[in-house]
């Protein structure tokens, strides 16, 4: 019974806030004149026949999977009191060379698959060494260096298509692209699961990249709570002067989590990479990840499940954007919700723990009549 | 931690509602339906357009294509429905697929970022007629792509530019270095070049390489478009989409001109401050574009790919505030012969 009040206490601000976010969204949708109710049935809708309804779940597991990669790349620094902003940087430079490199290399189909992912995770990772370096060696916030580093990486990346990475039998009036990755190194899709699973086949691509996601997080799940680094990276976040006290080298955490979170960030691409773009494009490719996955790990709390199901709030709103202005709503409101949520969230939570903080005090007060109340100079 | 999670937070919230602000300000502009017009044929047609990031009311590209398809409601009957893709682009595919699942056809993809998707989905709905506005020609037969001769028309705003330049210094604020803009650039140095070779260019762009963040950044070009002025140049070419009201914003503060693209922009910009700054503007009837190709598609024709330029006036300029009207018979000198041939405009430097 009280494991079960605890996990409702858990669980209720997030439940208080979704609602929150849903009444929000309503009074908007109200004020520009259109019904909420029908967006609510269209946020809702996945389609009348059963293969629109398997292409809807196609397109939500397609853009849950990099969403999840990218919060639980923030989530990482953030246990540790780092602010990595600068996924975005990290993924677009990893992308880059992982579809430049992967092209340029012949190997059998489940190694090519498996060097490009090692590849992309090593980019990343060297992308995020160089705010750590600056942090640890000149005292320079990650926060600002990550920002320019983003910018950079715009720069990089365009050099790189431009020069190494260029395909040299581009179309006529075609842009820069890199080279397209050979057969060996397309990840193969879920759209035969869908039928296993007695569903109808989606007719367009659902990236099979979401399987390694998912064990990336379990086993980003594991080390945060069961491995000794995972122990040092929470101690540090916690309290860097405790941590230090122990006998944890702040500045080695650092640079160890800024790496970690580099190489889960080169990860971020990688979904529709090898599952339907096969190679790199900057017209089309989809900028913009490393930024909603801060707000993804806000709001997953950091934890690799809340994070999972985060990704997939994300993604389910995200979704019905083109459903949504069928019905006449600006493309705007799924933005205008997702802020909404994690904004709701946030502020339901720190009501909560406010109050928590007040009941303890009080009862601290009851039980011991004779402590006074010490003002303290602030 | 605490403090880390509180900046994060403010972090998060003002890029969503940046995103939120930057992409889409066309609360006002719902997809709309068509009238029921008194056009015979054109009834049972439903249109469908997905538009690139900005979507309708950029008071550029996407508009353009806009009055087309209004146009199409109007005067052919047609029903129509179009849809704006997310700030992040992310989701052109998606659109495609549900307007066509939708029972749209043909179904029109703005801008060259459907260049891959539209193949894509074309694959997947081979009964429907898929047109693209600008971009690579495509092998697929239910697609076509209609294109623009940006290079000749640029070309005559390099002349005028050069005509009208009182400094000897001219300029370029582009959104990037995509192929579209490059030829921009090149039609109109060529444009520069034939009136006086002796006239310094200088050519900035927003963004590195094909990034397209650059055609969504007003303030980045009002800082490229200020120094280039202080520097002594008197008139700037801005092709740049959305950023272009940025440039128009830094000549009428500092006195100088610009020349805007796409549609007219001395129309098109709202603000009678701005518009005494913009000298013309390169016309790309990505309208006409789209007029046509539905009408075609409803006279039962085939829609096929089209280059658009100066002969068919595809591509020309506008006059709109009176301030080219002493060297219009000079422009329509070039302007025929390119048209004959005589002067060859190239896509590239």
């Amino acid at each position: 019974m009280t494991r079960l009040l605890g996990w409702w206490r858990r669980i209720a601000p997030t439940l208080v806030a979704l609602g929150v976010a849903l009444a929000v969204t309503a009074v908007f949708i109200l004020i520009i004149g259109e019904n909420p109710i029908a967006a609510l049935v269209a946020l809702f809708d996945f389609g009348e026949t059963p293969v629109a309804q398997a292409n809807s779940i196609g397109v939500w597991i397609n853009r849950a999977a990099p969403l999840f990669l990218a919060g639980l790349a923030v989530s990482i620094g953030f246990r540790m009191g780092l602010f990595n902003i600068g996924v975005e940087g990290q993924y677009r430079i990893a992308t880059v060379v992982a579809a430049g490199l992967g092209a340029a290399i012949v190997l059998p189909a489940p190694l090519h698959i498996l060097v490009i992912t090692l590849i992309a995770m090593a980019a990343g990772a060297a992308y995020a060494a160089i705010p750590a370096i600056l942090k640890v060696t000149r005292g320079v916030s990650e926060v600002i260096s990550t920002i320019m580093l983003n910018a950079i990486a715009i720069g990089i990346a365009a050099y790189l298509i431009r020069s190494p990475f260029v395909d040299p039998e581009l179309g006529a009036g075609e842009n820069v692209a890199t080279t397209r990755l050979p057969e060996s190194a397309h990840f193969p899709g879920l759209n035969e699961l869908f039928g296993v699973l007695g569903l109808e086949e989606p007719r367009r691509p659902v990236h099979g990249f979401v399987v390694v996601a998912i064990v990336v997080g379990v086993v980003v799940a594991v080390i945060l709570s069961r491995s000794r680094f995972g122990f040092e990276l929470r101690a540090s976040g916690l309290s860097a002067l405790a941590a230090t006290a122990n006998g944890i080298s702040s500045r080695a955490m650092v640079v160890k989590a800024m790496l970690f979170s580099g190489a889960l960030a080169g990860l971020v691409g990688l979904s529709d990479l090898l599952g339907s773009a096969h190679r790199f494009q900057p017209d089309s490719f989809v900028a913009g990840y490393g930024f909603t996955g801060i707000a993804v790990a806000l709001l997953g709390r950091n934890r690799p499940g809340g994070i999972a199901l985060a990704a997939l709030l994300f993604a389910f709103l995200d979704r019905a954007g083109p459903r949504l202005q069928s019905e006449g709503i600006p493309p705007a409101a799924v933005t205008i919700m997702q802020g909404i949520v994690v904004l709701s969230v946030l502020i339901v939570d720190e009501v909560a723990r406010r109050r928590l903080r007040r009941r303890e005090e009080r009862r601290a007060r009851a039980q011991d009549q004779a402590t006074t109340p010490v003002e303290v100079a602030s | 931690m605490r403090r880390v999670m509180k900046l994060a937070a403010g972090f998060a919230t003002a890029a969503m509602l940046l995103t939120a602000c930057a992409s889409d300000d066309d609360g006002t502009d719902d997809p709309t339906t068509g009238t029921d017009g008194e056009g015979a044929s054109g009834e049972d047609v439903q249109v469908g357009m997905a538009f690139d990031v900005g979507g309708r009311g950029d008071r550029s590209f996407n508009d353009s294509a806009a009055a087309g398809l209004d146009r199409a409601g109007e005067e052919l009957g047609v029903t129509f429905q179009d849809l704006s893709p997310a700030s992040d682009g992310s989701n052109r595919d998606e659109l495609l697929r549900e307007l066509a699942d939708g029972g749209h056809n043909p179904i029109l993809g703005i801008g060259y970022a459907f260049f891959e998707v539209m193949d894509t989905v074309a694959d997947e709905y081979p009964d429907v007629q898929f047109i693209r506005i600008d971009g690579p020609p495509s092998d697929r037969e239910n697609v076509a792509v209609m294109t623009f001769a940006e290079e000749q028309g640029s070309f005559l705003m390099g002349v005028a530019a050069a005509l009208k330049t009182e400094t000897g210094q001219v300029g370029i604020v582009g959104g990037n270095e995509g192929e579209v803009i490059n030829a921009f650039g090149a039609g109109f140095k060529q444009g520069v070049e034939a009136v006086d070779p002796s006239i310094e260019i200088e050519d900035q762009r927003l963004s590195p390489g094909e990034e397209p963040a650059g055609f969504a950044d007003p303030a980045g070009a009002r800082v490229a478009a200020e120094a280039m002025y202080q520097r002594g140049v008197d008139i700037i070419y801005t092709p740049a989409g959305d950023s272009n009201v940025g440039t128009f914003q830094a000549a009428a503060e500092a006195g100088k001109w610009a020349i805007g693209t796409d549609s007219d922009q001395y129309e098109t910009v709202g603000d009678p401050e701005l518009q005494e700054a913009i000298l013309t503007s390169m016309l790309k009837r990505v309208d006409s574009a789209v007029f046509e190709s539905i009408n075609t598609f409803i006279e039962g024709g085939d829609v096929e790919s089209t280059s658009y330029d100066l002969s068919d006036e595809g591509v020309g300029y506008s006059t709109s505030g009176g301030f080219i009207d002493d060297i219009t018979d000079e422009l329509d000198d070039y302007k025929q012969q390119i048209i004959d041939g005589e002067i060859e405009v190239s896509r590239t430097e």
